[in-house]
């Protein structure tokens, strides 16, 4: 059990970090601390591309010449694609928590919830804000 | 000249079909105002249908396009690749995108405030570039940037109508966290499936995957990628995003995205399913039979249910899309040829069918400001046009014969009864009956009911109602000769599955 761990231990940190990320987002109720939870849940995904492309005893591709040998380059160049993914979702998803503030008074779920729906209660009075 | 300019531009229409919306969305943000983005928005989504029309007739023509991007050659590089199922999805994006725009410029000036006009257009052209770059290329990461494109640009779309609801606001906030999560489990899947392959062309990828169909990693894969798209395209139970978008976006984000982006992402499952996973037998092929088909089954009753319940117009519309995906996806659930044909049919068909009526909505919320059940009290006769063409898109969705819809449902039975599964039959056709119900509450309203007294409404404006009923008669119109969207239909459905014809 102990060896299964530890021969594939980055895999374990990235199921643990996708867990703890999702988890994060699906229990937590402050808008912001959900946004904190994606990022957490996409760093495990980083975690694993850049893992995968790891070769044992490998260095870094650069090419001087010498014969070397070289991790794989490509899943490390996909995820630099992808942390500019993740870094605009989180400024897009910080930006629209910061919109929810001004507009209900609060970034909390549960209060949210409570205020749309007296906002639902007031559309099926027929009455328009 | 113009005959060798535009032989010179042909053999780049593949990179100038997504390079012109995305470079013009800079350009877009730069001019400022909001009437000259319209209008260069509005030029460059016809170029894009144009492009999409000229790629989908030399695909019938010639076969297969394969284009390299920067002349960098396919395994390194990465290439576009367009056959005929990925042709019409272009042909769909483009075309909604070219009837919505002319639309755009009233009902967004009245739905967003207007500073954020030049910023909104902005973002609808980089939702369109990223539509059709997910839908052209042929390389599985590119799928993922250009989904992420896609998603960033929709939340913006979607929230643009908090201006006239603060609703959109959390709507966004939803989509954007369920969005993200469906996009990073496509990623992850993507990764595995690099892990074993180590490529991510999926021309290669369809040649070494099916060869691995008991591998662990790619079972996982295959789960992650059906899970995120199953996000990504409102597939029951993962739908719970999509109700509210598309109820507090403004109108003409709602009519653009429900007739485009969930009909991508069925895109990209089918592509995935039937190309690169391609199960014969095991976990995989028993994903279809006793995951996707239930799912489908549950989502054409519970959200046409749900959808009799609705008082707001565009969330009744919005469940009705949710029921409508549940027939694109029991398509892909029987894994036939007429399963395929029929889902790749209403794919083209449902878009037509919701571009028009949400467009009709649209039409209702500019003049009325009000699109629940109260709202179109008694509007048969203050607005003739809006609610024919409302009764028409209904009857299409329905499934009524000369209308599409009838083309789909007929489709889709017929490829229930071949496999001699007559009770999926009889679910689509009660499913149909139930739509009755919503579309009836909706007409009884309109045609039978006295508006509120003293309430003075005008017809919309034309610049409104002619692509309303561009959309409208397209539904009849391939409804009567459905020859042609058949045969492509049905070519793409033998390409996906590798069938010669």
């Amino acid at each position: 059990m102990l060896e299964l761990f530890l021969a594939k231990y980055n895999y374990w940190i990235v199921i643990l970090l996708m867990m703890i990320g999702l988890y994060v987002v699906v229990a937590r109720g402050n808008l912001v601390k959900k946004i904190i939870g994606l990022n957490v849940f996409q760093t495990s995904v980083f975690v694993m591309y850049i893992s995968l492309g790891k070769v044992a005893g490998g260095t870094a591709p650069v090419l001087t010449g010498k014969n070397e040998l070289f991790s794989n380059p490509l899943p490390h160049v996909l995820i630099l694609t992808a942390i500019v993914v993740g870094v605009a979702t989180t400024a897009l998803g910080l930006a629209i928590v910061v919109r929810v503030r001004e507009a209900y008074g609060t970034i909390e779920d549960d209060e949210i919830e409570e205020i749309e729906r007296q906002d639902m209660a007031g559309d099926l009075e027929g009455r328009r804000r | 000249m113009t005959g060798s300019a535009l032989s010179g531009i042909m053999p780049h229409l593949p990179a100038l079909q997504v390079v012109v919306p995305l470079l013009s969305a800079p350009i877009c943000f730069l001019l400022r105002r909001g009437l000259v983005s319209w209008a260069f928005a509005t030029v460059i989504s016809w170029a894009a249908f144009a492009t999409a029309l000229l790629l989908l007739q030399a695909v019938l023509t010639d076969g297969t396009i394969r284009y390299e991007i920067g002349g960098w050659a396919a395994p390194w590089g990465i290439e576009y690749v367009i056959d005929a199922t990925n042709a019409i999805v272009l042909v769909i994006v483009a075309g909604i995108g070219a009837v919505v725009m002319p639309y755009a410029r009233r009902s967004v000036a009245a739905e967003v405030p207007a500073n954020q006009h030049s910023l909104y257009y902005t973002a609808y052209l980089l939702c369109l570039a990223g539509l059709l770059g997910v839908s052209i290329t042929g390389d599985a990461f590119n799928v993922f940037v250009f989904l992420e494109i896609t998603s960033l640009s929709s939340y913006i779309l979607i929230s643009a109508g908090a201006g006239m609801d603060r609703r959109a606001l959390t709507a966004a906030y939803n989509y954007l966290v369920l969005g993200t999560v469906g996009a990073t489990f496509f990623v992850i899947g993507v990764g595995l499936l690099y892990m074993v392959t180590g490529t991510l062309n999926i021309i290669d990828l369809s040649a070494r995957v099916p060869a691995l169909q008991d591998n662990r990693t790619i079972h996982v894969a295959f789960a992650f990628i059906v899970v995120g798209m199953g996000l990504k395209l409102a597939l029951f139970p993962l739908h719970t995003w999509l109700p509210n978008a598309y109820t507090y976006a403004p109108s003409t984000s709602t009519a653009f995205l429900a007739a485009t982006a969930t009909k991508v992402s069925v895109y990209v499952l089918m592509r995935f399913l039937f190309v690169v996973f391609a199960p014969t037998y095991g976990f995989m092929a028993l994903t279809l039979n006793y995951v996707l088909l239930p799912l489908a089954l549950i989502a054409m009753v519970a959200a046409t249910i749900a959808a009799i319940y609705q008082y707001n117009l565009k969330r009744l519309l919005a469940f009705s899309s949710v029921a409508q995906l549940g027939y694109m996806v029991l398509g892909i659930a029987y894994g036939s040829v007429q399963g395929l044909t029929a889902t790749l049919l209403h794919l083209f068909n449902h878009a037509l069918m919701k571009g028009a009526l949400f467009l009709a909505v649209g039409c209702i919320m500019l003049r009325v400001g009000d699109v629940t059940m109260l709202g179109v009290r008694g509007l048969g006769r203050q607005m003739p046009w809006t609610m024919a063409a409302f009764v028409v898109g209904g009857l299409s969705l329905i499934g009524v014969p000369l209308t599409v819809g009838f083309i789909s449902k007929w489709y889709l039975v017929t490829a229930a009864l071949s496999d001699g599964r007559w009770p999926i039959a009889a679910v689509i056709l009660a499913s149909s009956l139930l739509a009755v119900i919503y579309v009836w509450k909706v007409v009884e309203a309109a045609y039978f009911k006295e508006p509120p007294a003293g309430r003075v409404v005008r017809e919309a404006p034309l610049s409104m109602l002619v692509p309303t009923w561009i959309l409208v008669l397209a539904n009849v119109g391939f409804g009567i000769n459905a020859e042609f969207t058949v045969d492509v239909a049905q070519t793409a459905a033998m390409g996906l599955l590798g069938i010669v014809p």
